[in-house]
């Protein structure tokens, strides 16, 4: 895994850097100069004399010579940094975090924390809090972006929650970035207002997908694992208003005990009421956030549950809807299924288990959560040939 | 930390809260009824939970209970977006009404080597002045095709026998074509013969302008060519022959065929569905008499009723579901028509189980002499004697005129069964439709008597017999679903 923040950065010059900033790093040879007033540019070895015009430098090595100022120290667990990267950087905390990385298809803004769910199996438990100093740095970041990045992911809490600002973020994406896709991972209730989907579909962004989440054909059922009444009629209003303005959406169910035995149900409610929608995403349970607490009322083998996984994915490709299967290891997945896996987990928090060792298709596999530690399945078996 | 999290049954509906929304019911057995809403879904039900369905009392605990609600036959206090999702379903199901004409019937000959008892209208005749279409009429018949606002067209050639005028033929697909360059449709052709006078130049007419063919197998040699005698009485092999030089050059999915059931057909179902497979198709469409043309004049139509065919597709219908069992991909294509009526929320094309009728507006056919009927059955009809349903000439009226003509809007206002007695009322109204001429040509007016429909008992029975296959076999169940087109 990953660590995409450290505490331990030291000053080893002056500082003129106020309060938290984001900054791009730059590399010699390596894009540098793009932008330079508001770039680092890191330094791997302890000797070079650093050119001049940078905002700041970061040192993996104690150089041997004076820095100049806004001069940092990293610590090695950050050596992956490498120009274009965007980070934030806090000095007075000696805190900096990574925000985006040039090299890897995973690249997520989190909006807000704030969330109308509290979704019994939530990776990122939400929080009640002001954070809308999260909206202002993702403005401040989208133009330090590399025009030719694949793709962008918008998520939270519940990046709609934020109203207006949330179509400015897109907006920026869409000037900035034209040619990046962007993900967005919402619940669809704000979209129940048929002006919000509208003032998402004018901007006309040319790849703009919503994955909104449905857990069940039934609404008590949906209600309860989001904990939240009336969650499912807004839910299916918003991702009817999105598709009746044209935005793409993609409808994401995550399989645990609660979904489990309703997915073929699930299915037929969707390729009777919601055909229209642009994909389905079927996915694996990740062990992180509220999980943990409600891990007796969640946990199913995904063995187990292959009978019904394999009946919902029939049903849904009968009915010609796209639909794809994440976060699910080769070895659980009936053979039937593999042709709809995709490798989904983020590149930071991808691992397999001691059990993986000597498999042949860690390549194609899904892989785990670095969360999976916690609890997974029992039939994890290395492909040997 | 867990406390914070609410158990299920704060979500669950107050029992008793649920309101009903529109769907009608019907007897399906003895034992069962099926309900079926405004966008087809359906639930069979014994006559006990449909009443205690009905008088509010169900429990939302019940397996019923549950389905019901997925499929929008109740609301209730957990939930109210049903009755959106049924308007949304009931406008994706009517759709292909605002796309309005698709299907353009040309008629270039009247003149047929064949002389099929049942046949409802062509002629022995040599004489190419009086029963083939014109180029000129074919022109117009093009400009009225194109004046369809449906983004698909599809351009079928009949008879006679039309390949008697395959020139007519090419001059009709290549100016189609040249005007598809500046409408850009999505423009099909298909070719409605017996195959006789086919020829290799034909087929390689056919292949570089993806042109399908459609052709008649009735069944085995015997049964063939006693139902459509040809000069030199061997037109079974005729056909095969045919088909097998189009599969050469085409490919195998561009010849379709179709039959015919007559009382010599009726107890040799299983042989019909097995020349089928043997002939390397994928598929049957199992059709009834119809009561038009000269198939009325030699009584070849009152020949067996709608509960002998009924029979007749019953069996027809086990034995494909069995043949699948065994491995063998087969289906009947008007089962599957009304299956994708049944299991999906789209609608189909087909002509005659349209509300209001298909006639005129789901397809149109223009008469070798320029007159324009609403169906193909129509203007059999009208070479019987009867042009109630002429809708107007190709030289004589504009677009508008023949859209609009009384001879068109009286049948299809009269025969909408939304309005219509007993029909109304009918659970199976969802999946059926209106046909002004079979009821005209059998009780003289479109609407028709119900109770007295050959066509009503004929769909009835149809739709029932499904219903149950998927309520009670499982496997025929996955097997009917499989010939679903989505």
């Amino acid at each position: 895994m990953l660590s995409l923040s450290s505490n331990g950065i030291a000053a080893l010059a002056n500082v003129t850097e106020e309060g938290s900033v984001v900054r791009r790093l730059a590399e010699a040879g390596a894009g540098a100069g793009w932008r330079p007033d508001c770039e680092y540019l890191v330094i791997r070895d302890n000797e070079s004399i650093p050119p001049t015009g940078f905002r700041g430098y970061f040192y993996f090595a104690r150089p041997s010579h004076q820095p100049p100022s806004n001069s940092f120290l990293l610590d090695s667990s950050l050596n992956y940094l490498q120009a274009g990267d965007v980070v934030r950087l806090t000095p007075s905390r000696n805190a900096l975090r990574t925000l985006y990385r040039k090299n890897s298809p995973h690249n997520f803004f989190l909006m807000t924390e704030r969330c109308n769910h509290y979704c019994l199996m939530c990776s990122q438990p939400p929080k009640p809090n002001d954070d809308s100093y999260l909206v202002d740095e993702i403005l401040n970041i989208i133009p330090l972006i590399d025009p030719a990045t694949r793709s962008i992911g918008l998520t939270g809490g519940e990046p709609t929650i934020v109203g207006q600002r949330f179509i400015d973020v897109c907006q920026s994406l869409k000037t900035f970035l034209p040619s990046t896709a962007v993900h967005v991972l919402s619940n669809g209730r704000t979209f129940k207002d048929l002006n919000f989907a509208k003032s998402l579909a004018e901007l006309a962004h040319p790849d703009l997908m919503v994955g909104i989440p449905l857990y069940s054909h039934l609404s008590s059922r949906h209600d309860y694992v989001v904990q939240s009444a009336g969650a499912y009629d807004e839910t299916i209003r918003g991702i009817i208003n999105l598709k009746s303005v044209g935005v793409r959406v993609e409808v994401r169910v995550v399989i645990h005990k609660l979904t489990y035995e309703g997915l073929a149900a699930l299915a037929d409610f969707l390729r009777r009421n919601l055909t229209f929608c642009d994909q389905v995403v079927l996915m694996g349970l990740e062990m992180t956030g509220f999980t943990k607490f409600n891990l007796e009322k969640l946990w199913i083998d995904p063995k187990d549950y292959q009978p019904y996984l394999r009946t919902a994915v029939e049903r849904l490709a009968e009915a010609k809807m796209p639909v794809w299967i994440y976060n699910h290891q080769l070895c659980v997945l009936d053979p039937a299924l593999i042709p709809f896996s995709r490798r989904s987990i983020s590149d930071w928090k991808n691992e397999y288990m001691p059990e993986c060792n000597g498999c042949s298709r860690t390549g194609e596999c899904g892989g785990f959560f670095s969360s999976a530690k916690r609890r997974y399945s029992d039939h994890i078996t290395p492909f040997t040939n | 930390m867990a406390s914070v999290f609410k158990e299920e049954d704060q979500f669950e509906p107050v029992t008793g809260s649920y309101k009903l929304l529109p769907f009608r019911f019907s007897r399906l057995d003895d034992k069962r009824y099926v309900a079926v809403n405004e966008c087809g879904e359906h639930q069979v039900l014994r006559p006990l939970d449909l009443e205690t369905f009905v008088r509010g009392k169900l429990s939302p605990h019940v397996e019923h209970y549950t389905l019901l609600k997925a499929k929008h036959f109740l609301s209730d206090s957990s939930s109210q977006i049903g009755p959106d999702l049924l308007t949304l379903k009931v406008r994706t199901k009517r759709d292909r009404i605002a796309n309005f004409t698709s299907l353009h019937m040309f008629v270039v000959t009247l003149r047929c080597n064949h002389s099929c008892l049942y046949c409802q209208v062509s002629r022995q005749s040599e004489d190419r002045i009086a029963f083939d279409m014109t180029e000129e009429m074919a022109d117009r018949a093009l400009d009225f095709t194109f004046k369809s606002p449906s983004p698909a067209i599809k351009i079928e050639f009949q008879g006679g026998e039309s390949l008697l005028n395959f020139p007519l033929i090419r001059h009709i697909v290549l100016a189609a074509e040249t005007r598809n360059l500046t409408e850009k449709r999505d423009l099909a052709f298909v070719i409605a013969t017996n195959l006789s006078p086919v020829t290799d130049e034909i087929l390689e007419f056919c292949r570089e302008h993806n042109i399908y063919l459609s052709t008649s197998l009735d069944g085995p040699e015997d049964l063939h060519n006693g139902n459509r005698p040809n000069p030199t009485r061997d037109s079974y092999a005729v056909t095969i022959e045919g088909i097998n030089r189009a599969r050469a050059i085409l490919g195998e999915d561009k010849i379709s065929a179709l039959m015919t059931t007559t009382k010599a057909s009726l107890p040799r179902i299983t042989e019909i569905v097995d020349e089928y497979v043997k002939q390397g198709f994928h598929g049957i469409f199992l059709r009834n008499l119809s009561p038009y043309g000269f198939a009325i004049k030699t009584r070849y139509y009152g020949q067996y009723d709608s509960e002998e065919w009924l029979s007749f597709y019953r069996k027809g219908l086990d034995y494909i579901i069995e043949l699948n069992k065994q491995g063998i991909r087969f289906s009947e294509y008007y089962t599957a028509l009304i299956l994708r009526k049944m299991l999906t929320p789209y609608g189909t094309g087909f002509v005659n189980l349209q509300s209001p009728a298909g006639v005129g507006i789901a397809g149109i056919i223009f008469n070798y002499n320029g007159e324009v009927y609403p169906s193909d059955e129509a203007r059999m009809k009208a070479e019987m004697g009867d042009k109630v349903f002429c809708m107007g000439h190709l030289l004589k009226n504009t677009y508008e005129d023949i859209m609009l003509s009384p001879a068109l809007l009286t049948p299809l206002e009269e025969s909408i069964p939304e309005s219509a007695p007993m029909c109304e009322e009918c659970a199976f109204l969802p999946y059926c439709g209106a046909d002004p001429d079979y009821h005209y040509a059998t009780q003289g007016d479109f609407l028709g008597h119900k109770a007295l429909s050959g066509f009503c008992k004929k769909n009835m029975g149809v739709f029932r017999y499904i219903i149950r296959k998927l309520a009670d076999d499982p496997d025929a169940r996955r097997i009917l679903e499989s010939w679903v087109a989505w």
